[in-house]
Protein backbone atom coordinates (compact mmCIF):
# COMPACT_ATOMS: atom_id res chain seq x y z
CA UNK A 1 0.00 0.00 0.00
CA UNK A 2 0.87 3.86 -0.06
CA UNK A 3 2.37 4.91 3.64
CA UNK A 4 2.07 8.80 4.38
CA UNK A 5 2.47 10.27 7.68
CA UNK A 6 0.51 13.33 8.40
CA UNK A 7 2.81 16.40 8.33
CA UNK A 8 3.93 18.81 11.16
CA UNK A 9 0.79 20.42 12.50
CA UNK A 10 2.32 24.16 11.91
CA UNK A 11 3.11 23.70 8.14
CA UNK A 12 -0.55 22.37 7.89
CA UNK A 13 -1.61 25.64 10.16
CA UNK A 14 0.21 27.87 7.81
CA UNK A 15 -0.95 26.64 4.44
CA UNK A 16 -5.03 27.40 5.08
CA UNK A 17 -4.67 30.23 7.38
CA UNK A 18 -6.20 32.63 4.53
CA UNK A 19 -8.84 30.49 4.29
CA UNK A 20 -11.99 30.31 6.89
CA UNK A 21 -14.18 27.34 5.12
CA UNK A 22 -11.88 24.93 4.79
CA UNK A 23 -13.52 20.87 3.95
CA UNK A 24 -10.91 18.26 5.33
CA UNK A 25 -10.91 15.51 2.67
CA UNK A 26 -9.69 11.57 3.85
CA UNK A 27 -9.34 9.04 2.25
CA UNK A 28 -10.32 5.28 3.22
CA UNK A 29 -7.72 3.51 1.52
CA UNK A 30 -3.99 3.12 2.22
CA UNK A 31 -3.52 5.91 3.85
CA UNK A 32 -6.10 5.10 6.26
CA UNK A 33 -4.95 1.41 6.98
CA UNK A 34 -1.34 3.16 8.11
CA UNK A 35 -3.06 5.58 10.14
CA UNK A 36 -2.83 8.83 8.47
CA UNK A 37 -5.69 10.10 6.44
CA UNK A 38 -8.36 8.01 6.95
CA UNK A 39 -12.39 9.07 8.48
CA UNK A 40 -10.64 9.05 12.66
CA UNK A 41 -7.50 11.24 10.93
CA UNK A 42 -9.36 13.92 9.76
CA UNK A 43 -11.24 14.31 13.29
CA UNK A 44 -7.91 14.35 15.02
CA UNK A 45 -6.78 17.49 12.78
CA UNK A 46 -9.92 19.18 12.78
CA UNK A 47 -10.29 19.50 16.05
CA UNK A 48 -6.45 20.68 16.33
CA UNK A 49 -6.95 23.40 13.90
CA UNK A 50 -10.44 24.32 15.18
CA UNK A 51 -8.87 24.81 18.53
CA UNK A 52 -5.31 26.73 17.07
CA UNK A 53 -7.46 29.38 15.03
CA UNK A 54 -9.89 29.79 18.17
CA UNK A 55 -6.96 30.98 20.10
CA UNK A 56 -5.26 32.29 17.28
CA UNK A 57 -8.70 35.00 16.99
CA UNK A 58 -9.30 33.89 13.96
CA UNK A 59 -11.78 31.20 13.77
CA UNK A 60 -12.25 28.92 10.81
CA UNK A 61 -15.40 26.66 9.73
CA UNK A 62 -14.21 23.41 9.32
CA UNK A 63 -16.12 20.13 7.21
CA UNK A 64 -14.97 16.49 7.50
CA UNK A 65 -15.58 13.85 4.95
CA UNK A 66 -13.84 11.17 4.02
CA UNK A 67 -14.40 9.01 0.46
CA UNK A 68 -13.61 5.48 -0.34
CA UNK A 69 -10.83 6.56 -2.87
CA UNK A 70 -9.52 9.62 -3.63
CA UNK A 71 -7.50 8.21 -6.48
CA UNK A 72 -10.76 7.29 -8.09
CA UNK A 73 -13.12 9.84 -10.09
CA UNK A 74 -16.23 8.05 -9.22
CA UNK A 75 -15.91 8.37 -5.58
CA UNK A 76 -15.03 11.72 -5.77
CA UNK A 77 -18.47 12.77 -7.51
CA UNK A 78 -20.57 12.51 -3.71
CA UNK A 79 -18.02 15.92 -3.03
CA UNK A 80 -19.44 18.11 -5.84
CA UNK A 81 -22.45 19.04 -4.34
CA UNK A 82 -20.27 20.09 -1.36
CA UNK A 83 -17.00 21.52 -1.67
CA UNK A 84 -18.20 25.11 -2.98
CA UNK A 85 -18.84 25.93 0.37
CA UNK A 86 -15.73 25.80 1.10
CA UNK A 87 -13.02 28.28 0.12
CA UNK A 88 -9.81 25.73 0.15
CA UNK A 89 -9.75 21.98 0.38
CA UNK A 90 -7.40 20.18 2.64
CA UNK A 91 -6.46 16.47 1.45
CA UNK A 92 -5.41 13.94 3.55
CA UNK A 93 -5.00 11.49 1.34
CA UNK A 94 -1.32 10.29 -0.85
CA UNK A 95 0.07 12.14 -3.70
CA UNK A 96 -2.30 11.07 -6.13
CA UNK A 97 -5.25 11.74 -4.57
CA UNK A 98 -4.33 15.58 -3.90
CA UNK A 99 -3.72 15.47 -7.87
CA UNK A 100 -7.26 13.94 -8.41
CA UNK A 101 -9.06 16.38 -5.99
CA UNK A 102 -7.11 19.55 -7.77
CA UNK A 103 -8.52 18.16 -11.13
CA UNK A 104 -12.25 18.09 -10.43
CA UNK A 105 -12.26 21.44 -8.49
CA UNK A 106 -9.67 23.44 -9.98
CA UNK A 107 -11.46 26.38 -8.94
CA UNK A 108 -10.97 25.63 -5.21
CA UNK A 109 -7.15 25.33 -4.01
CA UNK A 110 -6.69 21.94 -2.53
CA UNK A 111 -3.59 21.59 0.26
CA UNK A 112 -1.70 18.33 1.06
CA UNK A 113 -2.17 17.26 4.80
CA UNK A 114 0.04 14.68 4.84
CA UNK A 115 3.59 13.64 3.34
CA UNK A 116 2.75 10.61 0.53
CA UNK A 117 6.59 8.71 2.12
CA UNK A 118 6.30 5.26 -0.03
CA UNK A 119 4.81 2.19 -1.09
CA UNK A 120 5.15 -0.03 1.70
CA UNK A 121 3.82 -3.19 4.03
CA UNK A 122 2.60 -2.98 7.31
CA UNK A 123 4.85 -4.95 9.85
CA UNK A 124 2.80 -4.34 12.69
CA UNK A 125 -0.17 -1.73 13.63
CA UNK A 126 1.52 1.73 13.21
CA UNK A 127 5.08 0.31 12.19
CA UNK A 128 5.33 0.05 8.05
CA UNK A 129 8.61 -0.49 5.95
CA UNK A 130 9.37 0.56 2.35
CA UNK A 131 9.73 -2.40 0.00
CA UNK A 132 9.09 -1.01 -3.65
CA UNK A 133 10.36 2.19 -5.50
CA UNK A 134 8.19 1.63 -8.32
CA UNK A 135 11.44 1.48 -10.77
CA UNK A 136 9.08 -0.40 -13.33
CA UNK A 137 11.49 -2.88 -14.44
CA UNK A 138 11.09 -5.49 -11.77
CA UNK A 139 14.56 -7.63 -10.76
CA UNK A 140 12.76 -9.41 -6.89
CA UNK A 141 12.80 -12.71 -9.21
CA UNK A 142 16.66 -12.44 -9.43
CA UNK A 143 17.24 -11.64 -6.11
CA UNK A 144 14.85 -13.78 -4.05
CA UNK A 145 12.10 -11.28 -3.37
CA UNK A 146 14.28 -8.66 -1.84
CA UNK A 147 14.50 -5.54 -3.82
CA UNK A 148 18.01 -3.88 -4.29
CA UNK A 149 16.64 -0.87 -6.14
CA UNK A 150 14.71 -0.18 -2.49
CA UNK A 151 16.43 -2.20 0.06
CA UNK A 152 19.67 -1.18 -1.11
CA UNK A 153 20.88 2.40 0.19
CA UNK A 154 22.97 2.77 -2.93
CA UNK A 155 20.21 0.47 -5.34
CA UNK A 156 23.04 -1.63 -6.23
CA UNK A 157 22.18 -4.18 -8.92
CA UNK A 158 25.87 -6.01 -8.45
CA UNK A 159 26.62 -6.43 -4.71
CA UNK A 160 26.96 -6.48 -1.76
CA UNK A 161 29.31 -3.02 -1.61
CA UNK A 162 32.62 -2.83 0.51
CA UNK A 163 31.09 -1.13 2.83
CA UNK A 164 28.35 -3.94 4.40
CA UNK A 165 29.16 -4.52 7.96
CA UNK A 166 28.30 -7.66 9.63
CA UNK A 167 24.95 -7.85 7.82
CA UNK A 168 24.40 -4.21 7.87
CA UNK A 169 24.41 -1.48 5.42
CA UNK A 170 27.20 0.93 5.66
CA UNK A 171 24.72 4.16 6.75
CA UNK A 172 23.34 2.67 9.57
CA UNK A 173 23.97 -0.72 12.25
CA UNK A 174 20.36 -1.09 12.29
CA UNK A 175 19.69 -1.15 8.64
CA UNK A 176 19.93 -4.66 7.36
CA UNK A 177 22.31 -5.14 3.94
CA UNK A 178 20.15 -6.02 1.22
CA UNK A 179 22.56 -7.90 -0.38
CA UNK A 180 23.98 -9.40 2.19
CA UNK A 181 20.18 -10.77 3.05
CA UNK A 182 20.13 -11.70 -1.09
CA UNK A 183 23.33 -13.73 -0.95
CA UNK A 184 21.71 -15.58 2.08
CA UNK A 185 18.13 -16.43 0.58
CA UNK A 186 19.77 -17.46 -2.84
CA UNK A 187 22.62 -19.81 -0.79
CA UNK A 188 19.35 -21.29 1.15
CA UNK A 189 17.54 -21.74 -2.04
CA UNK A 190 20.86 -23.03 -4.31
CA UNK A 191 20.50 -19.95 -6.54
CA UNK A 192 23.20 -18.46 -5.81
CA UNK A 193 24.30 -18.50 -9.83
CA UNK A 194 21.63 -15.96 -10.06
CA UNK A 195 24.31 -13.28 -9.07
CA UNK A 196 27.32 -14.39 -10.66
CA UNK A 197 26.44 -13.16 -13.78
CA UNK A 198 26.76 -9.19 -14.08
CA UNK A 199 23.51 -7.66 -14.12
CA UNK A 200 23.50 -4.37 -16.58
CA UNK A 201 22.66 -1.10 -16.47
CA UNK A 202 19.01 -0.59 -15.43
CA UNK A 203 16.42 0.65 -17.75
CA UNK A 204 15.24 3.31 -15.44
CA UNK A 205 11.46 3.55 -16.54
CA UNK A 206 10.35 5.97 -14.46
CA UNK A 207 11.54 9.49 -15.23
CA UNK A 208 8.78 10.45 -16.95
CA UNK A 209 5.27 10.25 -16.19
CA UNK A 210 3.54 6.94 -16.78
CA UNK A 211 0.56 5.66 -17.62
CA UNK A 212 -0.77 2.31 -18.18
CA UNK A 213 -3.39 0.68 -20.09
CA UNK A 214 -4.55 -2.52 -19.74
CA UNK A 215 -4.46 -4.83 -22.54
CA UNK A 216 -8.43 -4.88 -23.48
CA UNK A 217 -9.09 -1.48 -22.56
CA UNK A 218 -7.66 0.87 -25.24
CA UNK A 219 -10.40 1.06 -27.33
CA UNK A 220 -12.29 2.30 -23.71
CA UNK A 221 -9.90 4.76 -23.11
CA UNK A 222 -10.45 6.35 -26.99
CA UNK A 223 -13.88 6.34 -25.90
CA UNK A 224 -13.46 8.28 -22.79
CA UNK A 225 -11.29 10.82 -25.32
CA UNK A 226 -7.83 9.73 -24.10
CA UNK A 227 -5.34 9.79 -26.97
CA UNK B 1 45.39 -2.34 -25.38
CA UNK B 2 47.58 0.35 -25.20
CA UNK B 3 46.38 3.25 -22.85
CA UNK B 4 49.81 4.56 -22.56
CA UNK B 5 49.45 4.58 -18.73
CA UNK B 6 52.78 4.20 -17.20
CA UNK B 7 50.96 1.52 -14.50
CA UNK B 8 49.97 -0.41 -16.86
CA UNK B 9 53.35 -0.54 -18.31
CA UNK B 10 55.17 -1.34 -14.84
CA UNK B 11 52.40 -4.69 -14.64
CA UNK B 12 52.90 -5.93 -17.74
CA UNK B 13 56.95 -5.56 -17.20
CA UNK B 14 56.36 -7.51 -14.19
CA UNK B 15 57.67 -5.39 -11.70
CA UNK B 16 56.01 -4.61 -8.27
CA UNK B 17 53.76 -1.59 -8.63
CA UNK B 18 53.75 0.74 -5.59
CA UNK B 19 50.88 3.38 -5.67
CA UNK B 20 49.82 6.45 -3.82
CA UNK B 21 46.71 8.35 -2.34
CA UNK B 22 46.35 12.34 -2.86
CA UNK B 23 42.85 13.64 -1.78
CA UNK B 24 42.13 17.05 -3.36
CA UNK B 25 41.38 20.09 -1.20
CA UNK B 26 38.27 21.56 0.08
CA UNK B 27 38.63 24.82 -2.27
CA UNK B 28 40.33 25.40 -5.08
CA UNK B 29 43.27 25.68 -3.63
CA UNK B 30 46.10 24.71 -6.11
CA UNK B 31 49.22 25.09 -3.87
CA UNK B 32 47.49 22.46 -1.56
CA UNK B 33 47.56 20.28 -4.50
CA UNK B 34 51.50 20.86 -5.24
CA UNK B 35 52.01 20.43 -2.02
CA UNK B 36 50.31 16.76 -1.17
CA UNK B 37 51.93 16.02 -4.74
CA UNK B 38 55.53 16.54 -3.83
CA UNK B 39 56.53 13.97 -1.66
CA UNK B 40 54.80 11.62 -4.08
CA UNK B 41 56.91 12.11 -6.90
CA UNK B 42 59.26 9.50 -7.86
CA UNK B 43 58.34 7.84 -5.20
CA UNK B 44 55.11 5.92 -6.43
CA UNK B 45 54.30 4.81 -10.05
CA UNK B 46 50.32 6.69 -9.82
CA UNK B 47 48.48 7.96 -7.46
CA UNK B 48 45.16 7.86 -6.61
CA UNK B 49 43.04 10.92 -6.87
CA UNK B 50 40.18 10.45 -4.92
CA UNK B 51 36.50 11.58 -5.83
CA UNK B 52 34.69 13.39 -3.01
CA UNK B 53 35.68 10.83 -1.02
CA UNK B 54 33.52 10.36 2.25
CA UNK B 55 30.40 12.39 0.77
CA UNK B 56 32.30 15.50 1.35
CA UNK B 57 32.80 18.09 -0.93
CA UNK B 58 36.10 18.81 -3.28
CA UNK B 59 37.67 19.69 -6.07
CA UNK B 60 37.01 17.74 -8.73
CA UNK B 61 39.04 14.46 -8.86
CA UNK B 62 39.65 15.14 -13.09
CA UNK B 63 40.82 18.62 -12.00
CA UNK B 64 43.10 17.23 -9.15
CA UNK B 65 44.39 14.77 -11.98
CA UNK B 66 45.55 17.23 -14.06
CA UNK B 67 47.41 19.20 -11.46
CA UNK B 68 48.92 16.03 -10.73
CA UNK B 69 50.42 15.54 -14.10
CA UNK B 70 51.43 19.22 -14.00
CA UNK B 71 53.94 17.70 -10.90
CA UNK B 72 54.98 15.15 -12.69
CA UNK B 73 52.81 12.03 -10.90
CA UNK B 74 50.75 9.73 -13.06
CA UNK B 75 47.08 9.91 -11.86
CA UNK B 76 44.56 7.31 -11.12
CA UNK B 77 41.16 9.11 -11.54
CA UNK B 78 38.66 7.88 -9.39
CA UNK B 79 35.15 7.73 -10.31
CA UNK B 80 32.06 6.86 -7.99
CA UNK B 81 28.45 6.18 -9.02
CA UNK B 82 26.87 8.36 -6.45
CA UNK B 83 27.48 11.86 -7.99
CA UNK B 84 27.09 11.38 -11.99
CA UNK B 85 24.59 9.71 -13.90
CA UNK B 86 25.60 8.04 -17.27
CA UNK B 87 26.12 10.40 -19.49
CA UNK B 88 27.80 12.70 -16.82
CA UNK B 89 29.99 10.01 -16.22
CA UNK B 90 30.98 9.42 -20.17
CA UNK B 91 31.75 12.82 -20.30
CA UNK B 92 33.93 13.44 -17.79
CA UNK B 93 35.95 9.84 -18.92
CA UNK B 94 36.12 11.71 -22.40
CA UNK B 95 37.16 14.98 -21.26
CA UNK B 96 39.83 13.28 -18.42
CA UNK B 97 41.16 10.93 -20.96
CA UNK B 98 41.45 13.77 -23.75
CA UNK B 99 43.09 16.01 -21.28
CA UNK B 100 46.19 13.29 -20.80
CA UNK B 101 44.67 10.97 -17.57
CA UNK B 102 45.42 7.44 -18.45
CA UNK B 103 43.89 5.38 -15.57
CA UNK B 104 40.13 5.24 -13.86
CA UNK B 105 39.55 3.62 -10.47
CA UNK B 106 35.34 2.51 -10.48
CA UNK B 107 34.27 2.76 -7.45
CA UNK B 108 30.06 2.97 -6.04
CA UNK B 109 31.10 5.67 -3.07
CA UNK B 110 30.35 5.85 0.41
CA UNK B 111 27.01 6.77 0.79
CA UNK B 112 25.80 10.90 0.92
CA UNK B 113 24.49 10.70 4.45
CA UNK B 114 28.02 10.13 5.65
CA UNK B 115 28.86 13.47 4.38
CA UNK B 116 28.95 17.57 4.18
CA UNK B 117 25.47 17.18 2.39
CA UNK B 118 23.20 14.60 3.52
CA UNK B 119 20.18 15.96 1.87
CA UNK B 120 21.54 15.37 -1.45
CA UNK B 121 20.50 12.97 -4.02
CA UNK B 122 22.38 9.83 -4.56
CA UNK B 123 22.34 9.35 -7.95
CA UNK B 124 23.56 5.45 -8.42
CA UNK B 125 22.13 5.36 -11.88
CA UNK B 126 24.41 2.28 -12.36
CA UNK B 127 26.82 0.80 -9.81
CA UNK B 128 30.78 -0.08 -9.83
CA UNK B 129 30.28 -3.17 -11.90
CA UNK B 130 28.29 -1.74 -14.46
CA UNK B 131 30.52 1.24 -15.13
CA UNK B 132 33.59 -0.72 -15.59
CA UNK B 133 31.39 -2.43 -18.11
CA UNK B 134 31.07 0.81 -19.39
CA UNK B 135 34.54 2.20 -19.47
CA UNK B 136 35.50 -1.34 -21.43
CA UNK B 137 32.85 -0.99 -23.83
CA UNK B 138 33.71 3.05 -24.25
CA UNK B 139 37.72 1.74 -24.86
CA UNK B 140 37.33 -1.65 -26.36
CA UNK B 141 34.12 -1.13 -28.64
CA UNK B 142 34.42 2.51 -28.87
CA UNK B 143 30.94 2.95 -28.54
CA UNK B 144 29.00 4.65 -25.69
CA UNK B 145 26.95 2.84 -23.22
CA UNK B 146 23.90 3.80 -25.67
CA UNK B 147 25.24 2.17 -28.62
CA UNK B 148 26.33 5.50 -30.35
CA UNK B 149 30.06 5.16 -31.99
CA UNK B 150 32.57 7.09 -30.30
CA UNK B 151 34.66 9.76 -31.89
CA UNK B 152 38.31 8.46 -30.38
CA UNK B 153 37.58 6.14 -27.80
CA UNK B 154 39.13 6.75 -24.51
CA UNK B 155 41.94 4.21 -24.20
CA UNK B 156 41.97 3.98 -20.39
CA UNK B 157 43.50 1.46 -18.03
CA UNK B 158 40.36 0.08 -15.89
CA UNK B 159 40.97 0.06 -12.31
CA UNK B 160 38.02 -1.39 -9.65
CA UNK B 161 38.05 -1.64 -5.65
CA UNK B 162 37.82 -4.96 -3.99
CA UNK B 163 37.05 -5.52 -0.31
CA UNK B 164 38.82 -9.20 0.74
CA UNK B 165 37.00 -9.37 3.88
CA UNK B 166 33.17 -7.58 3.91
CA UNK B 167 30.95 -9.86 5.26
CA UNK B 168 29.43 -12.26 3.12
CA UNK B 169 32.82 -13.56 3.19
CA UNK B 170 32.48 -16.43 0.50
CA UNK B 171 30.85 -14.13 -1.34
CA UNK B 172 34.10 -11.26 -1.61
CA UNK B 173 35.97 -13.51 -4.75
CA UNK B 174 33.20 -14.17 -6.92
CA UNK B 175 32.43 -10.09 -6.50
CA UNK B 176 36.21 -9.71 -7.69
CA UNK B 177 35.40 -12.59 -10.14
CA UNK B 178 32.12 -10.21 -11.84
CA UNK B 179 34.75 -7.21 -12.17
CA UNK B 180 36.83 -8.85 -13.71
CA UNK B 181 34.42 -10.27 -15.85
CA UNK B 182 33.04 -6.75 -16.49
CA UNK B 183 37.05 -5.32 -17.54
CA UNK B 184 38.98 -4.46 -14.91
CA UNK B 185 42.52 -4.67 -15.71
CA UNK B 186 43.94 -4.23 -12.14
CA UNK B 187 42.16 -4.29 -8.30
CA UNK B 188 43.48 -2.27 -5.34
CA UNK B 189 41.83 -3.70 -2.34
CA UNK B 190 40.16 -2.31 0.47
CA UNK B 191 42.98 -1.50 3.28
CA UNK B 192 44.53 -5.25 4.56
CA UNK B 193 44.63 -5.51 8.40
CA UNK B 194 44.02 -9.24 8.53
CA UNK B 195 46.13 -10.89 6.84
CA UNK B 196 45.09 -14.24 7.19
CA UNK B 197 41.73 -13.30 5.47
CA UNK B 198 44.08 -11.36 2.73
CA UNK B 199 46.31 -14.72 2.33
CA UNK B 200 42.96 -16.72 1.78
CA UNK B 201 41.42 -14.53 -0.76
CA UNK B 202 44.24 -14.40 -3.28
CA UNK B 203 44.49 -17.94 -2.84
CA UNK B 204 40.99 -18.24 -4.03
CA UNK B 205 41.20 -15.85 -6.77
CA UNK B 206 44.31 -18.04 -7.66
CA UNK B 207 42.53 -21.12 -8.05
CA UNK B 208 39.80 -19.14 -10.27
CA UNK B 209 42.16 -18.07 -12.53
CA UNK B 210 41.56 -14.64 -11.67
CA UNK B 211 44.90 -13.57 -10.56
CA UNK B 212 46.00 -14.24 -14.45
CA UNK B 213 43.11 -11.46 -15.73
CA UNK B 214 44.13 -8.73 -13.29
CA UNK B 215 46.53 -7.16 -11.38
CA UNK B 216 45.82 -7.21 -7.41
CA UNK B 217 47.47 -4.61 -5.76
CA UNK B 218 46.83 -5.11 -2.00
CA UNK B 219 46.02 -2.08 0.13
CA UNK B 220 48.31 -1.11 2.39
CA UNK B 221 47.66 1.57 5.39
CA UNK B 222 49.99 3.11 8.44
CA UNK B 223 48.15 3.59 11.06
CA UNK B 224 49.64 6.96 13.45
CA UNK B 225 47.82 6.35 16.58
CA UNK B 226 46.13 3.82 18.42
CA UNK B 227 43.33 6.28 18.27
CA UNK B 228 43.12 5.44 14.55
CA UNK B 229 43.29 1.95 15.04
CA UNK B 230 40.67 1.88 17.07
CA UNK B 231 38.28 4.07 14.85
CA UNK B 232 39.00 2.38 12.03
CA UNK B 233 38.43 -0.99 13.81
CA UNK B 234 34.81 0.12 14.82
CA UNK B 235 33.30 2.74 12.77
CA UNK B 236 34.54 2.00 9.47
CA UNK B 237 32.09 -0.16 7.36
CA UNK B 238 33.67 -3.41 6.10
CA UNK B 239 37.18 -2.58 7.98
CA UNK B 240 38.67 -5.78 9.73
CA UNK B 241 40.99 -4.67 11.97
CA UNK B 242 42.37 -7.79 14.21
CA UNK B 243 43.22 -7.43 17.66
CA UNK B 244 46.67 -7.65 16.93
CA UNK B 245 47.30 -4.82 15.45
CA UNK B 246 45.84 -2.40 18.55
CA UNK B 247 47.90 -4.77 21.12
CA UNK B 248 51.09 -4.35 19.24
CA UNK B 249 50.65 -0.71 18.47
CA UNK B 250 49.66 -0.54 22.56
CA UNK B 251 52.92 -2.75 23.34
CA UNK B 252 54.99 0.29 22.06
CA UNK B 253 56.14 3.63 23.76
CA UNK B 254 53.74 6.42 23.09
CA UNK B 255 56.14 8.24 20.82
CA UNK B 256 56.72 4.82 18.86
CA UNK B 257 53.49 4.33 18.05
CA UNK B 258 53.24 5.83 14.37
CA UNK B 259 56.92 4.33 13.91
CA UNK B 260 55.44 0.54 14.72
CA UNK B 261 52.72 1.52 12.67
CA UNK B 262 54.50 1.93 9.83
CA UNK B 263 57.09 -0.53 10.76
CA UNK B 264 53.89 -3.18 10.43
CA UNK B 265 52.91 -1.68 7.08
CA UNK B 266 56.74 -2.66 5.62
CA UNK B 267 55.95 -6.39 6.99
CA UNK B 268 53.13 -6.34 5.19
CA UNK B 269 54.66 -4.62 2.18
CA UNK B 270 57.35 -7.39 2.05
CA UNK B 271 54.82 -10.09 1.99
CA UNK B 272 52.62 -8.72 -0.53
CA UNK B 273 56.19 -8.65 -2.44
CA UNK B 274 56.44 -12.57 -1.99
CA UNK B 275 52.86 -13.28 -2.48
CA UNK B 276 51.29 -15.19 -5.74
CA UNK B 277 48.73 -13.31 -7.31
CA UNK B 278 49.88 -9.89 -6.17
CA UNK B 279 51.18 -7.38 -8.65
CA UNK B 280 51.63 -4.59 -6.06
CA UNK B 281 51.03 -2.42 -3.53
CA UNK B 282 48.41 0.60 -2.90
CA UNK B 283 49.74 2.92 -0.07
CA UNK B 284 47.01 4.76 1.55
CA UNK B 285 48.45 7.14 3.79
CA UNK B 286 45.22 9.13 4.89
CA UNK B 287 46.67 12.89 5.24
CA UNK B 288 50.20 11.48 5.57
CA UNK B 289 51.43 11.75 2.54
CA UNK B 290 55.09 13.33 3.81
CA UNK B 291 55.51 9.93 5.03
CA UNK B 292 55.50 8.23 1.82
CA UNK B 293 59.03 8.64 0.85
CA UNK B 294 60.50 7.08 4.19
CA UNK B 295 57.44 4.32 4.01
CA UNK B 296 58.62 3.93 0.41
CA UNK B 297 62.21 3.57 1.29
CA UNK B 298 61.46 1.43 4.24
CA UNK B 299 59.83 -0.43 2.56
CA UNK B 300 62.58 -1.16 -0.06
CA UNK B 301 60.33 -0.24 -3.46
CA UNK B 302 62.75 2.31 -3.94
CA UNK B 303 63.78 3.40 -7.19
CA UNK B 304 60.75 2.94 -8.69
CA UNK B 305 61.41 1.46 -12.18
CA UNK B 306 61.37 3.38 -15.23
CA UNK B 307 59.33 1.95 -18.15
Amino acid sequence: MIVAERKPFDEIKTMVQGYQKVLTIGCGTCVAVCLAGGEKEVGVLNKELQLARKMAGSPITLGAHTVERQCDMEFLEELDSIVDEYDALLSMACGAGVQFLGERFPNIPVFPAVDTTFIGANRDVGWYEEKCRACGSCVLGMTSGICPVTMCAKGLFNGPCGGTNKGSCEIHADQPCAWYQIHERLALQGRLDNILEICPPNDWRNQTPRTIVQPGYEERKKAMGGK
Amino acid sequence: MKSGSKLQKILEAGHFAFTGELGPPRGANVEHVREKAKPLVGNVDAVNITDNQTAMVRMASWAASLLAIEEGLEPNFQMTCRDRNRLAMQSDILGAYALGIRNILCLSGDHQQFGDHPQSKGVFDIDSTQLIGMVKKMRDEGKFLGGADIDEPPQLFIGAAANPFAEPVEWRVHRLAKKVAAGADFVQTQCIFNMERMREWVRQANDMGLTEKVYILAGVTPMKSIGMAKYMASKVPGMDVPDEIIKRLQGVEKKKVSDEGIKIACEQIEEFKEMKGVAGVHLMAIEWEHKVPEIAERAKVLPRPEV
